[in-house]
């Protein structure tokens, strides 16, 4: 009995240790790195280390191009996960319900998930292309936009803001979609059958009473599309590179932008440490919610 | 408060398969408490569900107060029902539960607060109206269930084993406050239970079923007292009737019309039969006596109860002269199990 007991006294930490060394190697030695550099003067190839203090924050929150990014990032964020809610919700409806085909539909459904994300993109970045777009092949021959002047998806900066937004939904709308999913399964059968019986109407029962008991469920989907959105910027990289003239720029590629593009570590750095705010609120949210999850 | 009727109510889940419900035809009366009962399985539920409009029929009428239901939502069919689980909303206040029905009507506000008072206090609830579903207890959440179904005074309640979720002690409480409830309100109520206790006690009338097909409806007395098949006369009863062929018919006599010679008060000509005990089941009130008839006519397995008044001690294995009244014989077919006429004993 002791043996055991003393045997299990080491092995938990022995067992917890590979993910701590995976946390603190790669995660938490990076984001202290990151303050680090956010406040000296590094540059890519630099040798010495000189304390600036906050002077780089200064000079990221006067320079404009930040702030547009900024914006960019909330307008982003907002807007694809607004898709992404809508159309999770719908999309878990529909998959909800045994139908032929079913499992097929469900399995179409995950793979903009599944497939990397780069070659999604680039299948994007095709049919929104100037040139050779699809949509605007189909559009012109339906007669919908003049054969000469068809839209440039990534070219104008309203449309460019549009397609990112609309392809990173396509991109993380399967994850919400299975969360989304597993709360509407898990609604017993009896709740919509009693506000049948009561007399609501599709859209009541739908809007009073099961998008309500689903709202911790939406709960989490959000605070997770919103991690995912705030700090990617795999589908602008590949398909706008913040362009046309920073007009669809966020933050993480801004920073990457300045920090590795154009070798100012320690204003990229500084940069990407304005993520921290959002993320530290979005963290404090998705502890609060397994917490009661937790105690009920 | 309406008559509910219907008409070869039949419901296949899938062709091929035998039915859930088949040939139903059954007429509530004005005001009745109806009892739907019968095994898991009888079809008992997927009838009420029919009647409420949450399922479709395969073919068959439903008539709801003298209107042909079938195409009609159930909202437009003006029932009410409480859930086997009772479907609270957990999101809402029990006061929210209560006044959903009334706003899915659009009732004005004023008006539903009053409803809501009405039917809380009705149900004495008014206490609760502030809290939430999981902050209630069984009894409870099945009286807000009730309030939530009487608030917008349907012409019919549909219960689903309102009771089944409730410790057996609650349970004989909640079945008192429930016939009470449903005397106040007059109105028709169609109650499904596989408890036979609650059938007998609660049902003005007790419809049984078994594998989708009605096999008798009448007075609790008469599906007690005149089962009309071997069924019936097995499924009501515990200990269930003692059925034992005899020639080409099956008698039956119930448990407590077994008793030991020269006991049974009731006058009339007697069968005498002669009892081999195996076991004894002591319960207080009453003696159970396990054994076997051991008679060149009858032969088979029986019970028989015995009121504790009667104090002879009966070792296992022993055996002993009893008797039923004949007038409490039933004769069944021996093949299809239906009730018939009193034959001749061979």
């Amino acid at each position: 009995m002791t043996d055991t007991r003393r045997g299990q006294a080491w092995l938990g930490p022995v067992m917890l240790l590979p993910a701590i060394v995976y946390v603190l190697a790669l995660v938490g030695a990076p984001f202290l790195l990151a303050f680090f550099y956010a406040v000296g003067d590094v540059k890519v190839g630099s040798t010495g280390y000189h304390f600036v203090g906050l002077k780089n924050f200064a000079s990221v929150l006067e320079n404009p191009a930040f702030r547009r990014a900024l914006l960019n990032s909330v307008l982003f964020t907002v807007g694809s996960q607004i898709l992404v809610l809508i159309f999770g919700n719908i999309l878990a409806l529909v998959l909800k319900d045994a139908f032929r085909g079913r499992r097929l539909i469900r399995f179409l459904v995950i793979l903009p998930w599944v497939a990397p994300v780069s070659i999604g993109s680039i299948g994007w970045k095709w049919i929104l292309d100037s040139l050779y777009s699809v949509i605007n092949w189909v559009l012109i021959r339906l007669r919908l936009v003049p054969a000469l002047s068809p839209p440039m998806w990534l070219g104008e900066p309203t449309l460019a803001m549009v397609s990112v937004i609309l392809v990173h939904t396509w991109h993380v709308l399967p994850f919400s979609t299975v969360i989304l999913l597993a709360g509407w399964t898990a609604i017993p059968r009896d709740i919509p059958e009693a506000c049948a019986v009561d007399g609501a109407g599709y859209f009541r029962t739908l809007f009073q009473v099961t998008l309500p008991m689903l709202l911790p469920i939406i709960n989490v989907a959000l605070l997770f599309g919103i991690v995912f959105t705030f700090t990617d910027m795999t589908v602008i990289y590949i398909l706008t590179r913040g362009g046309p003239y920073d007009t669809t720029q966020v933050v993480p590629s801004l920073a990457f932008f300045t920090g590795i593009l154009g070798s100012d570590l320690a204003e990229g750095a500084a940069i990407s440490i304005f993520l921290l705010p959002v993320l530290v609120l979005v963290a404090w949210r998705m502890l609060r919610t397994a917490h009661r999850a937790e105690s009920g | 408060m309406a008559i509910v009727r219907t008409r070869a109510l039949t419901k296949v889940f899938r062709q091929g398969q035998a039915g859930a419900v088949v040939d139903v035809d059954l007429e509530s009366r004005e005001g009745e408490f109806l009892v739907l009962l019968g095994p898991s399985g009888s079809g008992k539920t997927t009838l009420l569900r029919m009647i409420a409009g949450l399922e479709e029929p395969t073919s068959g009428e439903i008539w709801i107060g003298g209107v042909l239901v079938n195409d009609m939502t159930p909202r437009e069919r003006r029932i009410a029902m409480v859930f086997q689980s009772y479907a609270l909303y957990p999101h809402l206040t029990v006061l929210g539960n209560i006044v959903f029905p009334l706003k899915a009507q659009k009732v004005p506000r004023a008006q539903r607060e009053e409803k809501a008072q009405w039917a809380a206090d009705l149900l004495g609830i008014g206490h609760l109206l502030r809290r939430r579903p999981r902050e209630l207890s069984g009894g409870e959440r099945q009286r807000v269930a009730l309030a939530r179904a009487i608030v917008r005074e349907p012409t019919v309640f549909l219960l689903d084993e309102p009771l089944s979720n409730l410790d057996a002690k609650l349970r004989a409480s909640a079945r008192a406050e429930l016939e009470l409830f449903q005397r106040r309100v007059g109105t028709t109520m169609i109650y499904v239970t596989h408890d036979q206790v609650e059938a007998m006690a609660m049902g003005d009338r007790v419809v049984v079923m078994n594998s989708g097909r009605v096999r008798q409806v009448g007075t609790p007395a008469e599906v007690y007292d005149e089962p009309a098949d071997t069924f019936v006369a097995t499924f009501l009863g515990s200990p269930p009737m003692n059925l034992v062929a005899n020639g080409r018919a099956t008698v039956g006599f119930r448990p407590e019309h077994l008793l030991p010679a020269g006991f049974a008060a009731e006058a009339g000509p007697r069968l005498p039969l002669s009892f081999r005990l195996d076991h004894e089941e002591y319960l207080g009130s009453e003696r159970i006596l396990y054994g076997r008839l051991e008679d060149g006519r009858f032969d088979g397995k029986v019970v028989s109860r015995v009121p504790a008044s009667y104090r002879d001690s009966l070792p296992a294995g022993s055996t002993h002269p009893f008797e039923v009244v004949e007038r409490n014989l039933k004769f069944f077919d021996g093949e299809t199990g239906v009730r018939r006429d009193p034959v001749a004993l061979v």
